[in-house]
């Protein structure tokens, strides 16, 4: 059931709650950009692009503000409840995820350039490949949100459980290239807190996911999934 | 929830009701339960006030309204051949109106009539403490006490809906029906009556119409929707004002018809 895309008595109120959603693609938009140039800044060992994609942060903070801003005035001036309630609360929320998503992709470009000045890493390989899923994730959790489909919004969290896999994994690969030769150990560290930014990512796109579900359906997403990231006892393991 | 542990104050039974051949109230079903406030929302015409009237045989004073199916009050019938004496029902299941209308009487009297009709205490030094405690309930005292002698037509607007109040409690009634109470009043007189509303729910059973939406979710813990005669949905108000399950009642709250 739902009655979200039929128009209200004032128009106003209509275009108020249109302009959010125009905003949140905006800004999930920006913050895809953001994600994809700093994984090529990484890939192509790029400083230049690395230092695009930090200086781009400050766009997405600005259309979070102009969200919030919008979100408030229409709490203020409209009262909204149901449907209507649900759309401005999830604004609010899923803009500051995409503000933390845009925020660690743009830690990423800065870990960048310490990284292009030391020599390549095996694992970089592995990382692009977890940067790409988590950006994949960003990109279906936004697109079923703005297309009110709470089914897809559903699938694709559970997909976050695959980067948590490859999280765990890349986690142990850069452990054995750490205790393999310690010159690695200074770009590998990198690698891992970028590869923790990653992981972050898949969860905030997974928050995104959910607050589509209760935006669209009204309910809480169910909370039966599962949930297996085991890289906080790698190293631990009796031998 | 405790919806279904107790048993409702009234109830409603394929309630309807016919004004001359009209139908206004299609068949309802509705518990009300007690120590609440239920409130009853939907556009005019709808028949929320129809059914309100119901609860306390307000529509036999309307000729043409025809009233059947079943009401009850603590399972006793209201209507039919075992129905409840209408005095003495009303005694019981209090109105406030839409607009205030106290009796163009004095403060003291108009809260002293119920209690002198129905003979509840003696006149004196009883009367003089049910006349005030019924005013220190309804948070008109302090502004009255010294006046208790001047016409009840003669206070302000929100003063003459709060002493309409007091004249309904003065009887000690169980349930207290309100027809849009706060519809011609201010804001600031307005949020007087939510707050007073929400004390007297620990003493009374409340059923307030009202077409203030924001009104229904700041004051009642149920909220029924009402659209052409019959009810589309009936439920906690914190979900219906945040997830109605039918999309009538989503496309009445939010502003989409009506």
């Amino acid at each position: 059931m739902t009655t979200i895309g039929e128009p209200h008595i004032v128009k106003s109120y209509d275009s108020e709650l249109a302009r959010l959603d125009d905003s949140l693609a905006r800004m999930g938009g920006l913050a895809e950009a953001q994600m994809a140039a700093a994984l090529e800044a990484l890939e192509a060992r790029d400083s230049g692009l690395a230092a695009r994609v930090m200086e781009g942060d400050a766009q997405v903070d600005a259309v979070e503000a102009f969200v919030n801003e919008q979100a408030v005035r229409v709490l203020a001036l409209r009262s909204p409840v149901a449907d209507d309630l649900r759309t401005v609360v999830a604004a609010l929320k899923i803009a500051g995820e995409i503000e933390r998503i845009a925020d660690l992709a743009a830690n990423a470009a800065k870990r960048s350039l310490v990284l292009n000045r030391l020599p390549p890493v095996e694992p970089m390989r592995s990382l692009l490949r977890l940067g790409r899923l988590a950006l994949g994730l960003v990109k279906e959790v936004m697109d079923a949100h703005l297309g009110h489909d709470a089914l897809r919004a559903l699938a694709a969290r559970d997909r976050d459980q695959e980067i948590d896999d490859v999280y765990a994994s890349l986690f142990r690969e850069i452990l054995t290239y750490m205790m393999e030769d310690p010159r690695n150990i200074t770009p590998c560290s990198h690698l891992m807190f970028i590869a923790k930014n990653f992981e972050r990512i898949g969860d905030h796109a997974t928050n995104i996911a959910e607050l589509a579900h209760f935006r669209i359906l009204g309910r809480a997403a169910p909370q039966d999934r599962p949930k297996r990231d085991d890289s906080s006892f790698v190293g631990a393991d009796p031998e | 929830m405790t919806e279904q542990s107790i048993q409702p104050k009234m109830t409603a039974r394929t309630l309807a009701v016919h004004y001359g051949g009209k139908p206004a109230l299609k068949g309802v079903d509705l518990d009300i339960a007690a120590g609440e406030v239920t409130a009853l929302i939907g556009p005019s015409g709808c028949g929320k006030s129809t059914f309100l009237r119901c609860l306390n045989r307000m529509n036999d004073t309307i000729a043409a309204a025809r009233v059947s199916g079943s009401a009850t009050l603590d399972g006793e019938e209201i209507y039919g051949a075992a129905g409840m004496d209408p005095v003495l029902l009303r005694a019981r299941v209090g109105m406030v109106f839409q607009r205030p209308n106290p009796f163009p009487k004095s403060i003291y009297d108009n809260v002293a009539f119920g209690p002198r009709l129905h003979r509840l205490v003696a006149e004196g030094e009883a009367m003089d403490s049910l006349v005030r405690r019924s005013l220190e309930r309804a948070g008109l005292w302090k502004e009255v006490k010294d006046v208790l002698g001047q016409m009840g037509t003669g206070l302000s607007g929100g003063q003459q809906q709060r002493l309409c109040i007091a004249r309904a409690i003065a009887v000690e009634p169980e349930v207290i029906l309100m027809d849009e109470p706060c519809s011609a009043l201010d804001p600031i007189a307005t949020a007087r009556i939510e707050e007073l509303i929400d004390e007297l729910r620990e003493s009374f059973t409340i059923v307030m119409v009202t077409h203030s939406m924001q009104q229904a979710a700041r004051v009642s813990q149920t909220t029924a929707f009402f659209h052409l005669g019959d009810i589309v949905e009936v439920g906690a108000t914190e979900r219906i004002f945040t997830a109605p399950a039918n999309p009538l009642t989503q496309g009445y709250i939010t502003g989409r018809f009506g």
